[in-house]
């Protein structure tokens, strides 16, 4: 960390204290990893309860090995905070909070964000939230069992689920999490308009920045209806109000639209900033400049609209109007365009290329193997005819982790060895990295595969144990075969733990450009200073010009003048 | 995979299931294509001393029509499973048949309740009988389900059917199904709604007309002198 | 986004650092745009659910419309200091400037003054929140909006302050549009809610 002393001393910047410079800083870098943190910690949280969940379900009902006897109610609140933590406390934080962080300022060239001091807000106001979410085991009542999605009445009336604090204080931390995340967006997409190197057209931008700026725009325009639901919701468990209660005129349904219009495009706030990490690697390590880079940009925006139009798909069998569904089931199944158009994109780039298997490289094809999964099968369930079957089946949960594990975990992971460099000045070990993947991809698809066969079987979701179901019975082994995967999987992420910390120390000095990349932070030190270039950098090119014929390197960093007459800044 | 499924033996079930088995065959192919071209490229195209990649930025019509073509394709097929969908729904969500067999079923944590008319078809009167996680239908006739919650959101689930509705409280909602296959089959609840969620199941059992028959007259026995009646005012329903 | 790119590609690569719109109006307008999207939920649920669900007239009839009316013609007011401040901002009159954001601040209060009013009169009434949908939505739809007051008073009595001491000028002047654009749109969703809870 302290190898760049030389830029340090170089700004004007007096080396603040330990508070100022670890806890309480406005470098977006520092933040960036203090969200990487935040997500860390709250994913060893959420693989706990997976390890809880698999083995109550594998061997119903028997203490689970180093815990102990874990009843209905705490499965049910299990599940509800192992849902809730992945997607708003892992996947979020990993995406947008610490790659969008560490990027976008050194992506398009800044020396932090927009509103620094906002960005620190919003970084802590997710630590609080996590604090209350995690607070949640520990009240009387225990964690909110209501599942994830909150359905009322469940959620709305105490005495359904016996928490009382738990699922108020889950409100509570998801309406501080919406809050940060707010915050988080506003300095993406300033300092996405804002603070671009000058040369940095929105057309020169890294496809992670545009997807980073759409997930965060609609995440902005998603998450108003639902802070009104939990709003209404907090009112009627508070103040016994009676807004989705049927017994004082509510609507139970009314929750269900609510949660939805934020629901569905909150996957792809997730999802998209995972392609965005994939994409930047498929580049650098096939040599290719990305196929389409104008395609995928205006597919993304697409699908981001699309997203809009489409939650009712969670609905098809809710008691809802039956005549909406089919308007739905086809805007659902044309989002499947853009997202296809983007897939192809990916797969047209190693078309021709110069391919290299660096770790980065392995999770980033792993992560697209792999979504290609979730994507096809999304289809079945939004199709109204065979979501009746589908709808709340194992098929949905093998379903969302197709497509959530591969664009947060798979796409997460190929950030993390991609920019590790960067980010921490040294290169993590391949050999661990590529037993990590191996392991990862092999045990990933070894849980889930049995999970869509469960589903097609018809075993339900949020089912404490499949032996009360005769017809389930046969499927059993199936369970037990995920929840050995499961294990496994779980520890097959020690390799990258171990990698993680032991590169910080003994990892090999990275180097300003250890990948040959283009893109405006590698031409940085490694880790950049604060406050990031020492000169303003000026863009002169694309950000994916790699094998461009003629020239004597394969790969044309944006700030390489033309004609290059500017000594290449590589390692 | 599809042999997975639980045996059909509703009369839309197959409707179900052809829809499934359309997108399973469009999306099946698609995936070996996508998953073939990704293998295929990365072990064609892996680095390899004295070859450089290929400049391509996908941005000319020709190179574009790479992807954007196979995306046609893509809009094309959704089109087609969109139009086997909406039929398949049509059946089943939006049409009612008639001469159903009626019976209102109230699901209240954790059981299913059942209520039948009784000899003078109507609910409401002293003949109505009400069993708990246990649904009596005749085969080959449709059954008007009509669905209310006590409390919280359950959904029906009778997998062999093909069946599923959320059944919410505050609203009423009918549903249907026939079988002509008897039988006696699962049905439970997928919707979580409490601790004993995964509890909340029972049986349909499917009867021929003589068995239903033996069971109206077990169940009405005062009506036992016009057992025809019964089961005329069960037809009627 | 696309037609402000075409424009940006011409730029030469020296140019200046892209700065077309100020920072803060991107801040205020992401923030207004959450903001409607919370509000927008919260009255599209109350207009779906008064229109699928029968008796809510008797429960609105016993709201104070007089009273509802007067805070109108209240908020209203205040959106015209509020836009007098601005434009005396612009001319550097620093006393008028003063003066408007004072007048601001005590209409924003005699806003909260009569509408907390109106809910003792209500409650006294034994109207709570738990009375009915209607009234679920009618006290948290306006607390939600009270809220919004008060912080947007918060605000302009920061300015104010600021204005008092000197502390408004030099460039910064543009904060108080800021500040403004954010007083409008309390009072836009006051133009909503007011004929939806007081007046149907």
């Amino acid at each position: 960390m302290e190898t760049t002393s030389t830029a340090i001393a170089g700004s004007t910047h007096a080396t603040p204290g330990f508070w100022r410079q670890y806890v309480f800083s406005t470098d977006h870098k520092t933040i960036a990893k203090q969200y990487l943190g935040i997500s860390a910690f709250m994913a060893l949280v959420g693989g706990l309860l997976s390890y809880l969940i698999r083995s109550q379900l594998a061997w119903p009902e028997k203490p689970v090995a180093g815990w102990g006897f874990v009843g209905p109610d705490s499965y049910n609140a299990f599940v509800t905070m192992h849902g809730t933590i992945m997607v708003f406390f892992v996947a979020m934080p990993l995406l947008l909070g610490a790659m969008g962080n560490f990027l976008i300022p050194l992506m398009v060239g800044a020396g932090d964000m927009a509103f620094p001091r906002l960005n620190r807000l919003s970084v802590w106001t997710l630590f609080v939230a996590s604090l209350v979410l995690l607070s949640s085991f520990f009240v009387s009542g225990g964690a909110s069992p209501a599942g994830w999605t909150g359905y009322v009445p469940l959620s709305d009336v105490p005495k359904y689920t016996g928490a009382y604090w738990g699922i108020n204080l889950w409100l509570i931390a998801l309406a501080l999490e919406f809050a940060s995340f707010l915050m988080g967006g506003v300095n993406f997409l300033t300092t996405a308009i804002n603070m671009r190197a000058p040369g940095m057209t929105f057309w020169r931008l890294p496809l992670i920045i545009w997807m980073q700026v759409t997930a965060s725009v609609i995440f902005l325009l998603s998450v108003g209806p639902l802070i009104g639901g939990a709003i209404m919701l907090f009112l009627d468990r508070t103040l016994h109000t009676g807004f989705f209660v049927p017994g004082k005129g509510g609507d139970p349904l009314l929750w269900e639209h609510l949660f939805w219009f934020f629901g569905h495009p909150e996957v792809y706030v997730v999802a998209l900033p995972g392609f965005g990490a994939m994409l930047e690697i498929f580049s650098v390590f096939s040599r290719e400049p990305i196929f389409g880079y104008r395609t995928i940009v205006y597919s993304t925006i697409a699908a981001g609209v699309l997203s809009f139009v489409v939650w009712a798909h969670h609905m098809f069998v809710s008691g809802m109007d039956p005549r909406l569904a089919a308007p739905f089931s086809v805007t659902t199944i044309l989002i499947s365009v853009p997202f296809a158009i983007i897939v192809f994109a990916m797969i047209a780039t190693l078309w021709g290329g110069s391919i290299s298997f660096e770790v980065p490289m392995l999770f980033a094809l792993g992560g697209l193997a792999t979504f290609i999964v979730g994507g096809v099968t999304g289809i079945f369930l939004g199709s109204e005819a065979a979501d009746i079957y589908f709808h709340g089946t194992y098929f949905v949960v093998a379903h969302f982790h197709y497509t959530l594990f591969p664009t947060v975990i798979f796409g997460g992971f190929a950030a993390i060895y991609y920019w590790y460099p960067k980010m921490f000045g040294r290169m993590m070990n391949d050999a661990l990295g590529k037993v990590h993947f191996w392991l990862t991809m092999i045990f990933f698809n070894a849980v889930f595969i049995p999970l869509f066969l469960l589903g097609i079987g018809g075993a339900p979701r949020r089912v404490y144990t499949f032996e009360a179901y005769n017809f389930l019975r046969p499927l059993q082994p199936l369970n037990v075969i995920a929840t050995y995967a499961a294990v496994a999987l779980l520890l097959a992420q020690l390799p990258f733990l171990v990698n993680f910390v032991w590169s910080l120390a003994r990892g090999k000095a990275a180097g300003r450009n250890p990948w040959r990349a283009n893109t405006l932070e590698w031409t940085t030190d490694s880790p950049p200073p604060h406050g990031n270039f020492t000169t303003q950098p000026i863009v002169y090119r694309d950000p994916y010009e790699y094998s461009v014929p003629g020239e004597t390197h394969d790969w044309l960093p944006q700030n390489q003048a033309e004609p290059p007459a500017v000594a290449v800044a590589a390692d | 995979m599809l042999s997975w499924l639980p045996h059909n033996v509703s009369t839309f079930g197959g409707s179900v299931d052809s829809t499934i088995s359309l997108i399973y065959y469009i999306v099946g192919a698609w995936f070996l294509a996508a998953e073939g071209l990704l293998v295929f490229f990365a072990l064609r195209y892996r680095r390899k001393r004295g070859r450089s990649a290929f400049y391509k930025r996908g941005e000319t019509a020709r190179q574009a029509a790479w992807i954007l073509i196979p995306a046609a394709v893509v809009l094309c097929l959704d089109l087609g499973i969109d139009a086997s969908g909406a039929s398949t729904w049509h059946l089943v969500k939006e049409t009612l048949p008639a001469n159903a067999v009626q019976v209102q079923v109230t699901a209240e944590r954790f059981a299913w309740k059942f209520t039948y008319p009784g000899p003078d078809g109507k609910f409401g009167t002293p003949d109505d009988v009400t069993l708990i996680n246990e649904l009596h239908v005749p085969a080959g006739r449709p059954v008007e389900l009509i669905l209310r919650s006590k409390d919280v959101i359950h959904s029906l689930f009778i997998p062999n059917f093909r069946f599923r509705q959320d059944v919410v409280p505050g609203r009423t909602i009918d549903a249907w199904f026939e079988s002509r296959t008897p039988g006696t089959y699962e049905l439970g609840c997928s919707e979580l709604c409490g601790d004993a969620h995964f509890d909340m199941r029972g049986t349909v059992m499917v009867q021929d007309s003589k068995d239903y028959a033996a069971w109206l007259h077990k169940t009405w026995p005062s009506a036992a002198a016009g057992s025809g009646k019964v089961s005329a005012q069960a037809n009627k329903g | 986004m696309s037609s402000t790119a075409t424009v940006l590609t011409r730029n030469a690569p020296h140019s200046e650092g892209i700065r077309s719109i100020p920072i803060g109006k991107i801040g205020i307008w992401w923030l207004l745009a959450s903001e409607i999207m919370v509000f927008g939920g919260l009255i599209t649920s109350y207009v779906l659910l008064r229109i699928s669900h029968g008796g809510w007239a008797e429960q609105a009839a016993h709201v104070r419309w007089q009273l509802g009316t007067l805070n109108t013609a209240v908020l209203l007011t205040s959106s015209l200091t509020m836009a007098l401040a601005l434009s005396a901002s612009r001319q550097d009159r620093r006393r008028r400037t003063a003066t408007f954001l004072l007048l601001t601040v005590l209409l924003g209060v005699a806003f909260l003054g009569i509408k907390a009013f109106e809910y003792t009169g209500e409650l006294r009434e034994g109207f709570t929140p738990a009375s009915g949908l209607f009234w679920s939505f009618y006290y948290g739809m306006t607390g939600l909006h009270a809220l919004h007051v008060t912080a947007g008073i918060v605000v302009n009595l920061t300015f104010f302050v600021m204005a008092v001491r000197g502390d408004l000028w030099d460039g910064k002047q543009a904060r108080l549009e800021y500040a403004g654009l954010y007083w409008h749109f309390v009072d836009v969703v006051w133009i909503f809610l007011f004929p939806l809870l007081y007046l149907s």
